[in-house]
This record gives C-alpha cells, sequence and structure tokens, in this order.
C-alpha cells in the first residue's frame, strides 16, 4: 500500500460528530495518482515508488525529455515519491485513491506555508519587545544582538528579522475526520499549511 | 472550482427545520445536554442580540442575551448544531440595528424592545 499521496487544499469548515461538538476541519482533494517509475535498491540504491498526480491532456505543455519518461503512462503534471512496504504488489500505470486513508488515522501534511513577506522578530521569532507607553521608548526593536570586543562578533544563528514564510512546513498528528471517496475528498481535524487550491503531501507517519 | 466543494461538504449538515430568527426577537432555544450518560434538554430564553456568518454558511452562529437575577447573561450558539433541538419564536421585535450591543448597558424599563405588530 501507498505510503502517501499528493493531493489539493480547497479550504476550511468545519462538521459536527455525533455528539454534537463541532470540529474544525481542513478540506483536501487528494488523488487519484498513478505510478509513473519503480525504483528499486539494485538500479536506485533504494527503493521508492514515483507517483504522478493531475494528467495533462494538452501535449505542447509536456516537454521532450519528460514526454520519454512518460512513455509508459499518461503524462502528468506533478510528481513525487513515496514509500511502500511491499515493492513486488506495485506496477507502474497501476492508480491509487484516497481509500488508502481510513478514518481515525493520524497523518503528516506537508505544504507551502503563506509567505509573510520581511518580518520583525516579534512576529518572526516571538520576541516579546518593550512597553508600548509610559515613556517607553523601546517598542518592537530586537536590542542587543550581542557583547563587545570579546567574541567582537554576532554569533551565527542569532534571531534577527527577516523573510518569513513560504517554506516547507510539516503539520505531524493530524487526525482524518471522513473519507469521501466518490469526490475524492479528505477532511482533516485542523489547520495545514499553504494556500487554498495549492499543491500539499498527505502521508502516514513512518512507524505506524 | 474550490467554493463549491467546501459547500457541497456542508450541505448535507445545514440544517432546514428551524424557523427565522430575526435580530430583536425573543426566543426559546432547546438545548441538548449530555451530563454522563443522560442527555436532557436545557431551555434559554432570550432575546437574539446579533447573527454571525452568512445564512447559507455552516459556521453561522446566533448570540440570545437573557437578564437572569439582574446579571445579563449571553450565550451563543452555532446555528446549524445537531444539539439544537428545536427554537421557539416567542415574539418578535421592532428593532432598527442588526446587533443589539446597546442593551448591554441599560437596564430595566430601558432594555425594553417593542413588539412587532403585523409581521
Amino acid at each position: 500500500m501507498l505510503q502517501g499521496m499528493l493531493g489539493r487544499k480547497i479550504g476550511m469548515t468545519q462538521i459536527f460528530n455525533e455528539s454534537g461538538e463541532c470540529i474544525p476541519v481542513t478540506v483536501v482533494e487528494v488523488g487519484p495518482v498513478t505510478v509513473v517509475q519503480i525504483k528499486t535498491l539494485e538500479k536506485d540504491g533504494y527503493e521508492s515508488v514515483q507517483v504522478g498526480y493531475q494528467p495533462i491532456t494538452k501535449e505542447k505543455h509536456i516537454t521532450k525529455p519528460m514526454q520519454g519518461h512518460f512513455k509508459d503512462t499518461a503524462p502528468t503534471r506533478h510528481l513525487k515519491e513515496f514509500k511502500v512496504h511491499d515493492l513486488s504488489q506495485v506496477q507502474v500505470g497501476q492508480s491509487f485513491d484516497l481509500t488508502i486513508f481510513s478514518e481515525g488515522e493520524k497523518v503528516q501534511v506537508r505544504g507551502l506555508s503563506k509567505g509573510k513577506g520581511f518580518q520583525g522578530v516579534i512576529k518572526r521569532h516571538g520576541f516579546k519587545g518593550g512597553p508600548e507607553s509610559h515613556g517607553s521608548r523601546f517598542h518592537r526593536s530586537p536590542g542587543s544582538i550581542g557583547n563587545r570586543t570579546f567574541p567582537g562578533r554576532v554569533f551565527p544563528g542569532k534571531r534577527m528579522p527577516g523573510h518569513m514564510g513560504a517554506e516547507m512546513v510539516t503539520v505531524r498528528n493530524l487526525e482524518i475526520q471522513k473519507v469521501i471517496p466518490e469526490k475524492n475528498l479528505l477532511l482533516i481535524k485542523g489547520a495545514i499549511p499553504s494556500h487554498n487550491g495549492a499543491l500539499v503531501e498527505v502521508r502516514k507517519p513512518k512507524t505506524p | 472550482m474550490i467554493k463549491p466543494l467546501i459547500q457541497w461538504v456542508e450541505q448535507s449538515q445545514l440544517r432546514t427545520d428551524l424557523p427565522p430568527l430575526p435580530v430583536g426577537a425573543e426566543v426559546r432555544v432547546n438545548y441538548r445536554i449530555r451530563e454522563g450518560e443522560k442527555e436532557r434538554i436545557q431551555a434559554f430564553q432570550g432575546v437574539v442580540i446579533g447573527k454571525h456568518g452568512g445564512p447559507k454558511s455552516l459556521t453561522s452562529t446566533f448570540t440570545v442575551r437573557k437578564v437572569t437575577q439582574g446579571f445579563g447573561v449571553e450565550r451563543t450558539f452555532p446555528l446549524h448544531s445537531p444539539s439544537i433541538e428545536s427554537v421557539k419564536v416567542v415574539r418578535l421585535g421592532r428593532v432598527r440595528r442588526a446587533k443589539l450591543y446597546y442593551l448591554r448597558n441599560l437596564s430595566g424599563k430601558k432594555a425594553r424592545i417593542r413588539e412587532k405588530k403585523n409581521a
């Protein structure tokens, strides 16, 4: 069984469970994906399965090198490798859908977080900042960034203002609330990284 | 293509059996409460002082205010919650605001709302 799948974040809403509690969920459209390449220990040095997501219909959108890569299967927009427990049960061209996931299962979701631009230390690193008033002239600045002649430099890794967001973020231990196979939708409890409509990766944890 | 999918997910859970709850109306909300194993129904009667979120959205809520022993109590209910057993509109009120937050600063005779006749 495939250990993960590509999908698209749809957005957030809420559902009510049997006891009437309101649960915040993210709707994710997941799969179906087709197996494009199987990586074996003998040939590639590790075992993995490369799958494709979202078929490309127009031939002009596929470059010549990629046409060669897709010579046995339908071309797709996104490619990603996932682990499989038993490689002998997978063939090139085989297709998987979201029924590899079950309700109540814990998954990890990986996506490109929303870009926040150039941010100061309070938003970016959670610094406390100073008092807003009562004569204070120290508000949101980072403060001192080191000592004096000794050591005479700023240590590497010092937390300072800079670009925030737009990086790959993994959120673990998210519970699947509902699997809707007819629309390829997963309802995952809580928030996941990325914009609505962006590509995300839903994966089972490494050790079950 | 994104919004229809959210609406599709929400649609099966929307409640259509409740009466319209205009702001200013006095309503009686019968709410299911779980106490361990047992389930009982608790009534909360007061004035609707605000509605939040669109009427077709599953996430929409409404706030009911009542005054008990001199203390104002406000409770916000999810409009489409299955825990709401039923809602009864006791009387309609004539108001000129969408949010009746000004009632919080008033008490006694000033906090009354005129009844809406010939609705």
